[in-house]
């Protein structure tokens, strides 16, 4: 069975027919092109496949658009404003917190929403809030670095 | 131009590129989203594949029919072994036991024996569903033990025996009379639990095949040249009619290193539909592709002085392979023969056997085959340490190899850091307060009396105890030889300068997050004078770029490397020459920076780079060059010579400090010191990342990682079963960058993206046993096993938790050799390919 939905992503609204069962995840990926949406289990384990839906972190891979109706959705590619770069990504690039890079969108969308409710986190609340979303390559210690620094940034704009 | 590819750059300490902390290349894209991986890729009319993978660990096939899932609505092909040419492959020629489709037998759950293509991922799926497979269960051996005990039942026809695929056996000098001379001779059985990579971008193939017979497959793989090669084979399609593209990797550590069913049966389904085929695995599907870590049994036996020295080293090991051969014969050398390379070890003899059983095919892991023995050998320092009264980071600092000379084994070694390494660990650890010598052993410290200081856990909960531990280890800065035997180039770059000042580089280097495309902006940016952001890289496309071997055996950042050092002074030579004309100076004082090219001493004259160009195309035609490169021949002159040489070896030296719980058996990692001779840090800020990519894996093994197998089927085939440390379990890592400026190495680097991984796991155990007095001689070392340890304790016997036995087996009699042992270096030979 399909569906008709209406979606909001990165702020520009989507009409899509899609059968009823597929998730948010393909839906991103497959029906709207935006492909920086990553998956590594499709089971909810691992935190790849983040998004946030009205702000709050998601696991795409667990959503139904079906549910999604009047939602805000943000993936990866509406997190920069404008060509200008999320203090996030921007530290993110600078400190090599993205090495093989698959899983940084899921933690970039997390981080985000971690700093819109804590603007000054402690190094252990940036534990807790990236613990759902893993990482192979970077030991997470360029990434708690990442975040640190653009905490210290959004805070005082350059 | 001198010889010395850094001859030519006498102000070598005023570099603008090497040594900083620039941001990768590729971050750009990869922070918002835009790298393309290759499940990202949707070609026009592209239909997806699925694989249908064997329930039984060990059966042979009969019957597959096909005519039910053919009929599906939906469905494009559906093919089996028969639909491929009857060829079987495998990465190293000497063990072609692979078919991508089985057609006669399984031999683990997941093995493909099928595959269709079809309108979407779940019409795949469910045609994968009405295939009936006939299957003929056969006994399926799933231990080394059982697969000895069970000759009858081969897994293959090949090998060195009945299940066994490979025994080595090499002496070099004479290993009783260094027992004899020993002041204490130890011998120990250690444990290691095989565990696999988890990258988490799961494995997929684009393919691609054309009216024209041509075909491309993109594809997830760190080493397309090896694909291309053994497509050729499999398909029985020309090479020259292949293009192998290897997309960005979303993670390797080796796991996307052979050729795979997958990428087979796309190449095939897409040649019998005439549209592209993407087959994207699941989770569970790559912990059955797997090529992870082998489990290893193994015996060590080691002769040592009082005051520390080593006589002599005798090393066992056994390895349970899997189902296939994969990388497994350079495995099981790897367990034997870069472990001289650390200390001082005189005489070595060195066993190993690889053995098949029924579970997916273990191959290289980050470190690749060298972590088990360095787990038995630093395990085993720590208890002679403590047997002759020493403190273990001394011991381990007065028994250093020499630099520039042989181990016994004919391993040249150049460069040495590690009591450079050693000391900044020992420092910033506080270890000389923190360590103040072992817990005594056995049952003497009853577990209520109160630990002795610093046993205690800052005065928190008196159940839980501090402990400390140090190790160290050694790792090859690239494999001397080729995975197929040739006199080519390892690597070859191309660079190409064009009229805007940019500069192309083309090389076959593949990208798996390490940043090998960043190191080639690097290198010819530093050496012509530009911006990274000038420099252009084109990597891992066999039918554009020339060949590299590919991201294994932390061999790219110096091979790949060294070759676009040696275009880059190419270019850089007719640049010179074209600029000198015109302004009427000698090429040799000319200076490249800035964008520019002209003499330090008036560099108001000096010429913008890409008037440079235009100055040298004019004279030379079209600037593209070439440089290639292939490592000293090394091999010491003896069978199995040619596994273990390596232009030069990096070194480590790690303290971990952790907590224990006496009462619930948990270990947390409070810090991690980890100290690495990485030659030079072309980028501080990328080799910093290897080095904490490292640790956090080797935390993951020494704590938790392993694969479980349960009546034949895997247990635990998913990212929540299979744990895998997070943010919560990775304790802060301080790295320590330790140059040493090898005459091997671009710009004298050497590796840091395997080698750092290897002492952390010893480090943790004999942390472990600082801190509750039990030795864990088997990784991961789990909750359980430190209560068991701690049991064994309060009954008064040893507290030593690990394997009690060896198998019963018969190594082949050795292959004596002469301890090279303290001969000086081979001499730094003219490289291959220099003009």
């Amino acid at each position: 069975m399909k569906a008709r939905l209406s979606l909001t992503v990165n702020g520009e609204a989507h009409d899509v027919l899609v059968p009823v069962h597929k998730t948010l995840l393909e839906v991103l990926r497959e029906d709207l092109g935006l492909t920086g949406t990553k998956h590594g289990c499709e089971l909810g384990e691992c935190g790849t496949c983040t998004v946030l839906v009205d702000g709050a972190p998601v696991l795409s891979c667990l959503a139904l658009p079906v549910d999604l109706a009047g939602a805000t959705i943000t993936t990866v590619e509406g997190m920069a404003e404008g060509g200008r770069l999320h203090p996030l990504q921007q530290a993110f690039a600078e400190l090599g917190a993205a090495q093989c890079g698959y899983c940084t969108p899921g933690i970039l969308l997390t981080a985000q929403a971690l700093l819109a409710d804590r603007p000054s986190p402690t190094r252990q609340e940036i534990r807790e809030a990236l613990a759902g979303n893993l990482c192979r390559c970077t030991g997470y210690t360029k990434i708690l670095d990442a975040v640190e620094l653009a905490a210290l940034r959004i805070g005082v704009p350059r | 131009m001198s010889e010395d590819p850094r001859g030519s750059f006498e102000g070598k300490h005023e570099f603008t590129v090497i040594g900083q902390p620039l941001p990768k290349i590729d971050a750009w894209a990869k922070v918002i989203g835009e790298t393309k991986y290759a499940d990202d890729l949707f070609l026009p009319r592209m239909a997806y594949g699925r694989l249908l993978r064997s329930p039984h660990g060990h059966a042979r096939v009969g019957r597959v029919d096909t005519t039910r899932a053919r009929a599906l609505p939906g469905v494009y092909a559906v093919i089996t072994g028969a639909d491929l040419p009857r060829v079987r492959f495998g990465i190293l020629p000497v063990s072609q036991d692979e078919e991508a489709l089985c057609t006669e037998k399984v031999r683990m759950v997941g093995d493909a024996v099928a595959a269709v293509a079809a309108v979407d991922e779940e019409t795949a799926e469910r045609a994968c569903r009405l295939i009936d497979v006939e299957y003929e269960p056969l006994p399926a051996l799933m231990s080394i033990e059982e697969s000895l005990a069970h000759p009858e039942v081969r897994i293959h026809e090949y090998g060195d025996g009945p299940n066994v695929h490979k025994n080595v056996s090499l002496q070099f000098g004479d290993i009783e009379a260094a027992f004899a001379r020993a002041d204490l001779v130890r011998e120990d059985v250690f444990f290691f639990e095989g565990n696999t990579h988890l990258p988490m971008e799961q494995h997929a193939a684009v393919a691609a095949a054309g009216p024209d017979g041509k075909l491309t497959l993109w594809s997830s793989t760190q080493t397309p040249h090896y694909v291309h090669r053994l497509l050729a084979k499999i398909l029985e399609t020309p090479a020259a009619h292949i293009r192998v593209v290897a997309t960005p990797v979303g993670g390797g550590f080796g796991g996307k290193l052979d050729p795979f069913a997958h990428e087979i049966a796309a190449c095939r389904l897409s040649q019998l539909t005439g549209r592209p085929v993407k087959i994207a695995c699941t989770r569970e599907e790559v912990f059955y592709i797997h090529r992870g870590r082998h489990p290893v049994l193994m015996w060590i036996k080691t002769g040592f002085t009082r005051d520390g020295d080593i006589t002599g080293c005798h090393l066992r090991t056994w390895l349970d392979g899997g189902a296939y051969g994969s990388y497994g014969v350079a495995s099981t050398f790897y367990t034997g023969v870069i472990n001289p390379v650390t200390y001082k070890m005189p005489v070595y003899k060195f066993e190993g056997a690889r053995i098949f059983t029924n579970k997916p095919p273990c191959g290289p892991k980050r470190g690749h085959g060298t972590p088990q023995p360095r787990f038995a050998l630093e395990c085993q320092l720590d208890k002679a340490a403590e047997q002759l009264g020493l403190d273990p980071a001394e011991m381990r600092k007065r028994i250093l190899a020499e630099p520039f000379t042989k181990t016994a084994n004919h391993l040249t070694v150049t460069t040495i850091g590690l009591g450079e390494c050693i000391d900044r660990v020992v420092e910033a650890s506080g270890w000389r307060t923190k360590w103040r010598g072992f817990r005594s052993e056995g049952a003497s410290t009853a577990p209520s009396e109160p630990p002795p200081e610093p046993g205690r856990a800052g005065g928190a909960r008196a159940r839980t105890r501090r402990g400390i531990g140090i190790a160290c280890s050694a790792y090859l800065t690239g494999a001397g030889t080729a995975v197929y035997w040739n006199n080519m180039p390892h690597s070859g770059v191309i660079l190409r300068a064009d009229r805007s000042g940019g500069v192309a580089v083309l090389c076959g280097a593949t990208d798996i997050g390490q940043g090998s495309d960043s190191i080639l902006a690097y290198l010819p940016a530093e050496i012509l004078g530009i911006d990274p952001k000038d420099v252009h890289v084109h990597p891992a496309d066999t039918s554009l770029t020339p060949v590299d071997l590919g991201s294994y055996s932390s061999r790219v950042t110096l091979m790949c490397g060294m070759a676009a050092i040696q275009a880059s002074q190419r270019l850089r030579e007719v640049i010179a020459q074209a600029v000198a004309r015109k302004l009427e100076v000698e090429p040799g004082a000319l200076a490249f920076r800035e964008r520019k090219v002209g003499v330090a001493a008036d560099w108001e004259r000096a010429v913008p780079f890409a008037q440079a160009v235009e100055l040298a195309e004019t004279t030379h035609g079209v600037l593209a060059f070439a440089g290639s490169y292939a490592p000293p021949k090394r091999a010491g002159k003896y069978k199995g010579g040619g596994v273990g040489p390596s232009p030069c070896y990096s070194y480590s030296a790690c303290v971990v400090e952790l907590s224990v719980d006496e009462e619930t058996g948990e270990i947390e990692l409070h810090d991690v010191w980890i100290g690495h001779d990485l030659g030079r840090a072309l980028n501080p800020l990328l080799a910093e990342g290897q080095i904490e990519g490292s640790v956090y894996m080797g935390i993951g093994e020494a704590l938790m990682e392993g694969q479980i197998f349960r009546k034949g089927v895997h247990k635990n085939p998913s990212l929540l079963e299979y744990k895998s440390p997070t943010t919560l379990e990775t304790p802060e890592i301080h790295t320590f960058l330790v140059e040493t400026d090898d005459p091997e190495g671009p710009f004298g680097a050497k590796e840091a993206g395997q080698g750092p991984l290897l002492p952390v796991i010893p480090a943790i155990a004999n942390a472990v046993y600082h801190a509750v007095g039990v030795r864990c001689d088997e990784v991961p070392i789990t909750p359980e096993m430190i209560l068991k340890g701690l049991e064994l304790r309060r009954q008064g016997r040893p507290a030593r938790v690990g394997p009690a036995r060896i198998p019963v087996f018969t190594f082949k009699a050795p292959v004596v050799v002469e301890s090279a042992f303290g001969q000086p270096a081979d001499a730094i030979a003219v490289r291959p390919f220099q003009p």
